[in-house]
């Protein structure tokens, strides 16, 4: 399990290094870099350009550019600066971050907890009209797209005022005691962790009502039976465990949709995490913050997979490694 | 039967994909077309979604006509307006047969409410005259399917800030964001199939390099790339420039799912007793590739492509929504729907957000209505996987 774990590790390194290549070529294909935009602005003088370009390294060619960065993070930890904050990229993401994984972590409950429980409750009534409903519903909000159930959300907030509609502290938060920041917090939470974790919802759900239904098919299950347990018993102990392992792979290869579906959401209810974070650097070519910000991404995904594979290796002992 | 006598109007298309190479398709009564029509026929879910696709995209393509403004038409009195409505009986108590519109002025300029000129009637009229354009890019006209005379006006689904008309701006902007899908998947289907193929069939170092790249591309997740990817072109695009930049980008991210599908089925198929015996009669590779392995793996990516159009249309609609794809005055479904993002719009001008939303939803649904009937025609044992890209 360990070499498992290592060999995975270090498969990693080469994509990552790739992946950063990737992007930094495209930051250098793009037209302009972050002076260009600068320069604009009558107010900086042309030999204020010229220095600024020198200091940033924007002077030198991309793949000078690219190993400079490449020392930079091995050597010192350093990830480039924030052109446009004069702060390093790597604080500028650090807070993006957290609130994104807050958020991915909120929509996760927000989906597993709901999935698991509405899929057992249809495969118990399998053809019933909770099945029949639940399946039709879920096939309906396949066809709705994040952007549009983040602005219906929105809608409803707005036109009712029950919840905060955008932001993730209110105005009056730094005179809040521990309590009413947690609950503040969880109010601002709610709507865009509801967005991003009911976009996988359905699938997740048909896949659990599948998953149960094959079980309640096998053997143990009707020993389990013929030894007199009551149904519950049966369903709970016996079935669900085991039809749960599957979703459990899934949850770490869900993390790219729920980082890309994250993004949305930090659009539409003004999360302050990495997607905005990255948007914002794209349109002033703030280079370092965007490469920063796709590594970071790439590194959670990546990561999510590898997770999933040992969730599964703990949650099946039948799967061997190596 | 009647399927015998629909056959025929899907019968001529000889050189179909579907059909097994080697088999004599004259004789046989049971072409694979005629199965996949009668099996798609079955299927009422499937026939609704295509039908109400054909609908989508025919007003897409005949938008100038069915519009009854331009695009970027403002009525400067008109800010904000809500969707008319239409009326059948009129202030006197009399009833029309066809539905008419009370012309309106502004009653409060603050909140944008507008009042009805009970006594005067606008008929809805069919065929009239308004701004020229060209029908279907080269026949000049000034006939639009309806309208109301000037200087009346009709706004089916209100207007925006501009005082656009936003039924006119959803007519054209299906033209960008429908057609979006179906070039992207052009493109990124044809990269995934000819790359998925190469690295089946070859193996080796080939498959080593294009396999890797996949992964490279499927370890960013997709919003990331996309908006790295869009920064290769400048923000002021003209137009088509950056509809074309869209198409390229979403296929650009598309095409590494596909191709690691379509590798996977190649390498079982490269393995049939057939795909040997046409190599042995001297086949080339291209050849082989080209008549036996990719035909086979059609059934999957019909499927494919038609659950994955959406995918692009969504894309479009994100880009343009964070300001990044097609830029005013232009119409997307993607920048109209940016215009309803404001709490103002959202609690007094609803229909600048259910307009467009209303259009998305149905057009995704109806995409997954037809992609679900086609992977129950087109393969009675199931296809593969779900989306691949």
């Amino acid at each position: 399990m360990r070499t498992f774990i290592l060999r995975r590790l270090l498969q990693t390194i080469p994509l990552l290094l790739g992946i950063s290549a990737l992007t930094f070529l495209l930051m250098q294909l793009a037209p302009g870099d972050f002076l260009t935009t600068q320069g604009e602005n009558p107010m900086i003088s042309q030999a204020t350009l010229d220095a600024m370009r020198v200091r940033f390294g924007l002077d030198k060619p991309w793949y000078v550019q690219y190993f400079i960065y490449l020392k930079n993070i091995f050597f010192h930890f350093d990830f480039g600066e924030s052109f446009a904050r004069h702060q390093p990229a790597f604080t500028v993401l650090r807070e993006g971050m957290l609130n994104t994984l807050v958020l991915a972590l909120a929509a996760a409950i927000v989906t597993w907890g709901l999935a698991i429980p509405l899929g057992v409750w249809a495969a118990v009534r399998q053809y019933g009209w909770v099945d029949k409903g639940l399946s039709l519903l879920a096939f309906l909000w396949l066809s709705v797209p994040e952007v549009l159930s983040g602005l219906l959300l929105l809608f409803l907030a707005a036109n009712t005022g029950i919840l905060p509609v955008g932001g993730m502290r209110s105005i009056d938060w730094d005179s809040m005691d521990s309590a009413g920041k947690a609950w503040d917090l969880l109010r601002h939470l709610a709507l865009p962790a509801l967005v991003v974790g009911l976009i996988p919802l359905a699938a997740r759900m048909r896949q659990m009502r599948g998953n149960l239904l094959d079980v309640l098919r096998l053997d143990y299950v009707t020993t389990a039976r013929a030894k007199g347990l009551d149904e519950n018993t049966v369903i709970f102990k016996h079935a669900v465990r085991n039809a749960i392992n599957p979703l459990i792979t899934l949850f770490g290869f869900t993390i790219g949709a729920l980082l890309s579906g994250a993004f949305v959401a930090e659009i539409i209810f003004s999360w302050p995490g990495l997607g905005r974070i990255t948007l914002e650097a794209i349109q002033t070519q703030d280079q370092y913050v965007v490469l920063g910000a796709v590594m970071i991404a790439a590194t959670m995904l990546v990561l999510g997979n590898l997770v999933a594979d040992i969730m599964l290796a703990i949650a099946d002992p039948r799967i061997a490694y190596d | 039967m009647t399927e015998s006598l629909l056959a025929p109007a899907i019968e001529p298309k000889p050189a179909s994909p579907l059909e097994p190479v080697g088999t004599a398709p004259a004789a046989a009564p049971q072409s694979p077309w005629r199965m996949f029509w009668r099996q798609f026929r079955k299927s009422p879910i499937a026939v609704i979604g295509g039908i109400a696709l054909i609908i989508l995209y025919g007003m897409a393509l005949f938008a100038p006509f069915v519009a009854p403004y331009r695009e970027d038409v403002m009525d400067r009195d008109r800010f904000f307006h809500p969707p008319m409505k239409l009326h059948w009986v009129d202030a006197g108590g009399g009833f029309h047969l066809w539905p008419f519109v009370h012309p309106t002025h502004i009653e409060n300029q603050a909140r944008f409410t507008y009042a009805e000129d009970k006594a005067v009637v606008l008929p809805i009229k069919l065929f009239v005259q308004g701004s020229r354009y060209k029908l279907l890019g080269f026949l000049p006209t000034d006939r639009h399917l309806f309208g109301v005379d000037e200087p009346g006006r009709i706004f089916l689904l209100g207007t925006d800030g501009l005082g656009r008309d936003v039924f006119s701006r959803l007519l054209f902007g299906s033209q960008i964001s429908l057609t979006v899908g179906l070039v992207g998947i052009l493109i990124s289907f044809s990269i995934g199939l000819l790359l998925g193929g190469i690295s089946g069939y070859f193996g080796g170092w080939i498959d080593n390099v294009i396999m890797r790249a996949t992964e490279l591309l499927l370890s960013i997740p997709g919003l990331y790339l996309l908006i790295a990817l869009r920064a290769l072109f400048p923000a002021n695009l003209p137009s088509q420039q950056i509809y074309l930049g869209i198409v390229v980008i979403l296929a650009f991210i598309a095409w590494a799912g596909l191709a690691r599908v379509v590798r996977g089925m190649v390498l079982s198929i490269r393995r049939q007793e057939y795909v040997a015996a046409a190599e042995a009669l001297g086949m080339s590779r291209l050849q082989v590739i080209s008549r036996h392995i990719l035909p086979n793996t059609m059934s999957f990516v019909i499927v494919a492509a038609t659950i994955s159009i959406p995918g692009y249309i969504l894309g479009e609609v994100i880009l343009s929504f964070i300001g990044l794809g097609v830029q005013e005055p232009s119409a997307s479904w993607g920048n109209m729907l940016k215009l309803a993002q404001s709490l103002r719009v959202l609690t007094s001008f609803p229909w600048m957000l259910f307009a467009p939303g209303v259009a998305i939803f149905i057009t995704v649904l109806a995409f997954n209505f037809l992609g679900d009937g086609l992977r129950d025609a087109l393969d009675p044992r199931r296809v593969l996987g779900g989306k691949s890209a």
